[in-house]
């Protein structure tokens, strides 16, 4: 069933809806039900969760009468920077991610925040679709400030992804939808996947398996699922970030979830107009590249990767 | 007047970025004042380079009291203004959102570190900055309700309102925020144009810091003393929404008396043409802030009001 969660008078002869459509049990509700909500698409160019959100219902409605809870799809929180290929919100280029929880008497971007937290109150489990930006590639992962690491690790470790990371708490990141969505209850995962503007296939099945997983562990699935693979688990001080040390353009010498040694070239930034190497980037410890920069220029201080120990 | 290079940012493809402070008098870092940390703040350029111009000849005639300085950096983000962009050039992330900065981080908390190393141990921090919806606001000073911000110091500004909000957690990044953790006396001007060069505005503003430098006694200069400023807190302005979108037409400006029940704008149908919301005053109040732009979205604040008795 389709429903409009929020709506909002666009000046010319159009109506902007925020959509999600509920999936209920064949024999219908007894009030007991437990229920999952999928959200993504709060950054416009974030597009990896369209995918899941398709996967996710084609597999359930191929065996409805396993489906024994809600679930709630909501493939678009910020469907005009979806259609526009804009991350933020057009016309204000403000980042979705940072209103939250908006506010009922708030501008337009403040008003529909306030209505989507109202509407996703309740759930037992929110899993929050990232697909990082058009520069970076992530692994699947779950991110999980440690504040809310007790509730939401047990969670994370069912949904079949590869590395959970526990962050350290910054209040910049209480304007999320993660967060405001936790400190009142509502237990919210953050998978961060892919890369910006695309959508990885294998990694969208990975996560449908694994939501699918936690479902069954919630009660909202009776049918079979795959067991979900073991995550790393770690925290911040496990995590070395490089930057790039000079502008050009990036080519990386390494595979993205491979191992590195220390010393190994990540990569180099070459100069096209002299034909010189700008810089020779090396790997400053033992690990895996997580993250790997995807778009090719770069800048002074650009993220290269992202290296878990 | 000394000539200061803060940052430089390389680049393969584009001349380099130089962000620079201009630097007046000698001795104590007594007051920084920052311009365009986004790239339409084109008023907040204009009124930096307008006191950078004023601050030479009082350094001439002596004017700049002893053992006081004063730096003003015009832009910390030249190369998004060069291409009509509000935001960073390429990742489109906001420069007044990645304070204190890290100085091993990404591009714009480079920028930020390399613009607040050099600008965080001054006494007093003067921000021209802009809001992130399009409108115009009754000239003022903004401040956080941070613990370490003071009131009656803003009102040396002379002003028409000193306004203090609460602080959010998306704020905690910006330089006000930040310049008053590392306890400078932080303040935020705000005037009634952004992407447009408003003389008559930025006249009120170069005023209003000669005004607050004078009488902190940092330079020597006689000018009108501005107003006994109102402190406003933010809780306590009337917002005034439509419910429905279309072509606004407004009828009443900044720093207009209303009366509860008067008309303050229309909103019209784009396609016949006929009024579907007529938008009256709530209460007795000024106009402190009105939206600007042509059409509307539906739950679009269009004014903030601060009310008054006005009893006649």
């Amino acid at each position: 069933m389709i429903q409009t969660i929020a709506s909002v008078g666009l000046p010319i002869d159009e109506t902007l809806m925020i959509k999600k459509n509920r999936l209920i049990p064949q024999s219908g509700l007894n009030g007991n039900e437990k229920r999952i909500s999928i959200v993504t698409g709060t950054h416009g160019d974030e597009l990896e969760g369209q995918y899941v959100c398709f996967e996710l219902q084609r597999r359930i409605k191929e065996n409805y009468s396993a489906l024994k809870g809600i679930v709630d799809v909501y493939p678009a929180l910020n469907p005009l920077g979806i259609d526009s290929i804009t991350r933020g919100i057009p016309a204000f280029d403000l980042d979705m991610n940072r209103i939250f929880p908006g506010s009922e008497n708030g501008s337009m971007p403040e008003y529909i925040a306030s209505k989507i937290i109202g509407d996703l109150i309740g759930s037992d489990v929110v899993i929050d679709i990232h697909a990082s930006n058009i520069f970076l590639k992530e692994i699947p992962q779950v991110r999980i400030n440690e504040l809310s690491r007790d509730v939401l690790v047990p969670y994370a470790k069912l949904i079949n992804v590869d590395y959970i990371w526990i962050h350290s708490s910054a209040t910049v990141l209480e304007s999320t939808l993660a967060y405001s969505l936790n400190s009142i209850g509502t237990p919210t995962l953050v998978v961060e996947m892919g890369v910006g503007m695309r959508i990885t296939k294998n990694y969208g099945d990975q996560l449908v398996d694994g939501i699918f997983a936690l479902m069954k562990e919630l009660g909202i699935w009776s049918g079979e699922t795959a067991a979900p693979k073991t995550p790393i688990i770690s925290e911040d001080g496990e995590v070395s970030f490089i930057n790039a040390g000079s502008s050009g353009v990036f080519l990386p010498s390494v595979e993205h979830w491979k191992n590195v040694k220390k010393g190994d070239c990540i990569g180099k930034i070459l100069n096209p107009l002299t034909g010189e190497v700008n810089e020779t980037i090396f790997a400053q410890n033992d690990g895996i590249v997580f993250t790997l920069r995807e778009y090719p220029i770069v800048s002074e201080g650009s993220l290269i990767a992202r290296i878990l120990a | 007047m000394e000539e200061k290079l803060l940052f430089e940012l390389d680049s393969v493809y584009r001349d380099n970025m130089r962000i620079k402070g201009f630097s007046f008098g000698k001795g104590e870092k007594s007051v920084c004042i920052v311009g365009a940390t986004r790239g339409n703040e084109v008023q907040q350029v204009y009124i930096c380079s307008q006191l950078i111009k004023i601050f030479r000849q009082l350094e001439k005639q002596g004017k700049i009291k002893e053992n006081k300085s004063i730096m003003v950096v015009p832009t910390a983000n030249s190369y998004s203004m060069n291409i009509a962009k509000r935001f960073w050039s390429t990742d489109n992330t906001d420069i007044n959102r990645m304070f204190p900065g890290y100085n091993l981080g990404e591009t714009t908390q480079r920028i930020a570190a390399g613009v607040f190393e050099n600008v965080n141990d001054y006494e007093y921090g003067i921000q021209f900055t802009s809001f992130y919806m399009q409108g115009s606001f009754i000239p003022h000073v903004r401040m956080m309700k941070t613990g370490f911000e003071n009131v009656e110091l803003a009102k040396d500004f002379g002003l028409p309102y000193v306004f203090r909000r609460e602080a959010r957690p998306y704020d905690t990044t910006t330089l006000n925020y930040n310049w008053q953790l590392w306890e400078t006396k932080a303040f935020s001007v705000y005037t009634n144009a952004t992407d447009s060069i408003d003389v008559a505005s930025a006249r009120e503003a170069i005023n209003a810091v000669l005004n607050f430098l004078n009488k902190n006694e940092i330079i020597e200069y006689s000018c009108h003393q501005g107003y006994v400023s109102q402190f406003i807190e933010g809780h306590t302005l009337v917002n005034v929404k439509s419910n429905v979108s279309g072509i606004f037409i407004r009828y009443k400006d900044v720093n207009t008396r209303v009366t509860k029940g008067d008309t303050l704008a229309e909103i019209i149908d784009p396609h016949t043409g006929l009024p579907v919301d007529t938008i009256k005053s709530p209460v007795n109040g000024i106009v402190f802030f009105h939206a600007d732009q042509p059409v509307i979205y539906s739950q679009a604040p269009l004014y903030r009001i601060i009310p008054t008795d006005d009893l006649y």
